[in-house]
């Protein structure tokens, strides 16, 4: 096992790419994060993002390029790089305890049950779960859901930690509460995150890098954005800040210039149908007719007609 | 820290009333539609049976002069609904020492079939192969009906000594019949497991067997439950048929028996018996089933 070198960057993607079948979602994908960063990569929906962090986790292999951990290459998913679902994935028959204790009991087998218990206790209350221990995901609210999955990847002691989405399934309030919670978790543990999601501003009060992904198919990381404000961020103070709404400006360019979709120009022979436009100055009936009124359409026609004489 | 409003408890306190005045006199009209609503339910089933057995006895009559009516069943049938427990013979026995014959092979047939149709439906679930290689010969078999297995089950076991080849095979029959919706209702189950569920064990780095048990199994459990109850309902079935063609005693074979000796009165005895047990199966494996849902 070599130590890693201090420069290495702990996870790397090199010229990425992935398909299914025929879409081409991830385009020479290149990504560097180091040890400590909180990297933010921003993205229209449809994009590749879940794409994106699952080949980070190793659940997907790449088609070209090559994913690292640790200058390594990625052979398959661990809990050295935990994942936080979009959907919760909580498992529906156990508590948030069990739950809890499914990351904790896999990962530390050989330790006393007591001691273990208490290392799931630690990470509920880390999340402020505490009161809600022997509940089922059923019996919990979105929030609460996506902080016992926090608390499960957090148990397993990551070496990064991967957001994928996990406020966007929320609403506004709850995202901004379980917001704070990451920020104060990463400030109190020094962790590395790589958080995917939608929203600029939650991407800019929280991480220390921005990267735009160009919207599919065929999607690839913009140029990455330094974010320079100093911590703590106070959500309500930086609505003011003029560092903030030129930062926030130049996220919302950069996607949308990334974002602009390529045209193409057909030129065809196409012939046309011979259209007569419906004369709207014809008194209108209210005999339902089959079909629009033409300027040349009626017309008065005299008959003499011959009466019958025998 | 301000206290989070999502993580105090948000149970509510149900308000005590107080009772300081007496309670109203309800309206005449609710009291009188509730006690509709519940001579509903006993009144209008009776009402059903009573209009039934009425067309018995106009059948019986009528058209269909060699069923035996409605009292001649009951005065026949009385020895054995009266005592239940007694033997009088091998094929003369109270009528719940019957039913518990039945129950016992049953129970033998359905132990067999749950045992063989659940990894045969984890197989064909997990394995894209397997199912394809196997799948085409399960629906050929599933319509085949007990009658047929039966002789199958004679011939298989008719060479081996000393065994109780009528049993075997009745037990033959009741596993193979029994055996398809748990089958088909498991493989369905293990493919409906959310990729999630899957992809949070192979993060945790679980094992094989680990995955199985902690996530595939409790995730399958709902679908294998509906299997179980349907499978129940075919082995109880396919009871009575075993019985009937091998003369076992039991509600099938008395049934079969008392065809043959010309006594009619004993054969609705029988049906309704078979309806009853059927129905209280049914309803016991529902409530396990649903106590095994809700975890």
């Amino acid at each position: 096992m070599n130590a890693r070198d201090a420069s290495m960057p702990l996870l790397e993607l090199a010229g990425v790419s992935k398909r299914f079948g025929n879409l081409h979602v991830l385009h020479d994908v290149h990504l560097s994060v180091e040890e400590g960063e909180f990297v933010a990569i921003i993205g229209y929906s449809g994009s590749g993002k879940t794409t994106l962090v699952s080949i980070l986790a190793g659940l997907l292999s790449p088609d070209a390029g090559e994913a690292r951990f640790e200058g390594r290459p990625i052979a398959g998913p661990g809990p050295e790089r935990g994942l936080v679902f979009q959907n919760y994935s909580l498992l529906p028959w156990l508590t948030v305890r069990e739950n809890v204790a499914l990351a904790v009991d896999s990962l530390h087998p050989d330790w006393p049950a007591a001691e273990r218990a208490a290392c799931v206790d630690r990470h509920v209350a880390m999340v402020n779960l505490s009161a809600a221990r022997d509940r089922r995901p059923a019996e919990l609210s979105g929030g609460m859901r996506q902080r016992v999955s926090v608390a499960r990847t957090l148990a397993m002691d990551p070496r990064v930690l991967l957001l994928d989405e996990p406020f966007s399934a929320l609403d506004a309030l709850t995202r901004a509460t379980l917001q704070d919670e990451i920020a104060r978790i990463r400030r109190e543990q020094r962790r590395t995150v790589v958080l995917i999601t939608n929203d600029p501003d939650e991407a800019l009060l929280l991480a220390d890098r921005v990267i735009p992904l160009t919207r599919g198919p065929r999607a690839t990381l913009g140029p990455s954005l330094p974010v320079t404000l100093p911590h703590p961020r106070d959500r309500r103070l930086l609505q003011e800040s003029p560092e903030f709404r030129k930062l926030r400006r130049e996220v919302i360019e950069s996607l949308l210039s990334l974002g602009a979709r390529p045209t193409t120009t057909v030129t065809r022979e196409l012939v046309l149908p011979d259209l007569e436009p419906e004369d709207l100055s014809l008194p209108r009936t209210w005999t339902p007719r089959s079909g629009p009124r033409r300027r040349r359409e009626r017309q008065s026609v005299a008959v003499s007609v011959e009466p019958d004489s025998n | 820290m301000t206290p989070d409003p999502l993580t105090s408890s948000s149970l509510p306190v149900a308000a005590a009333t107080a009772a300081t005045e007496p309670p109203k006199p309800r309206p005449a009209a609710s009291r009188l539609s509730r006690g509709f609503a519940r001579v509903d339910w006993i009144v209008l089933p009776l009402l059903g049976a009573a209009f039934v057995v009425l067309l018995w006895y106009l059948s019986s009559a009528t058209w269909a002069k060699e069923l035996p009516n409605p009292t001649r069943t009951w005065e026949a049938s009385k020895p054995y609904i009266l005592e239940p427990f007694a033997k009088r013979g091998e094929l003369d026995q109270g009528i719940l020492r019957f039913t518990w014959l039945s129950l016992v092979l049953v129970a033998k047939g359905y132990a067999i079939a749950l045992a063989i149709g659940t990894p045969l439906g984890f197989l064909l679930g997990l394995s894209a192969p397997f199912s394809k290689a196997f799948d085409p010969l399960i629906q050929v078999l599933r319509p085949v009906s007990p009658l047929a297995w039966l002789p199958l089950g004679m011939i298989l076991f008719g060479s081996w000594k000393g065994a109780n080849v009528s049993e075997l095979a009745a037990l033959f029959t009741i596993a193979l019949c029994a055996m398809w919706p748990t089958v088909l209702n498991t493989a369905v189950g293990v493919r409906a497991i959310p990729q999630d569920y899957l992809n949070v064990a192979r993060v945790l780095k679980l094992s094989r067997w680990k995955t199985l048990t902690r996530v595939m199994i409790p995730a399958t459990l709902p679908y294998m439950f509906t299997g179980f109850r349907l499978s129940l309902g075919i082995a109880w079935l396919v009871i009575v048929a075993a019985e009937m063609l091998t003369g076992r005693p039991g509600v099938g074979g008395f049934l079969w028996q008392q065809y043959n000796a010309l006594i009619y009165e004993q054969i609705i005895l029988c049906i309704l018996t078979i309806g009853l047990v059927g129905f209280v199966l049914d309803r016991l494996m529902s409530l396990v089933e649903r106590r095994f849902k809700s975890a």
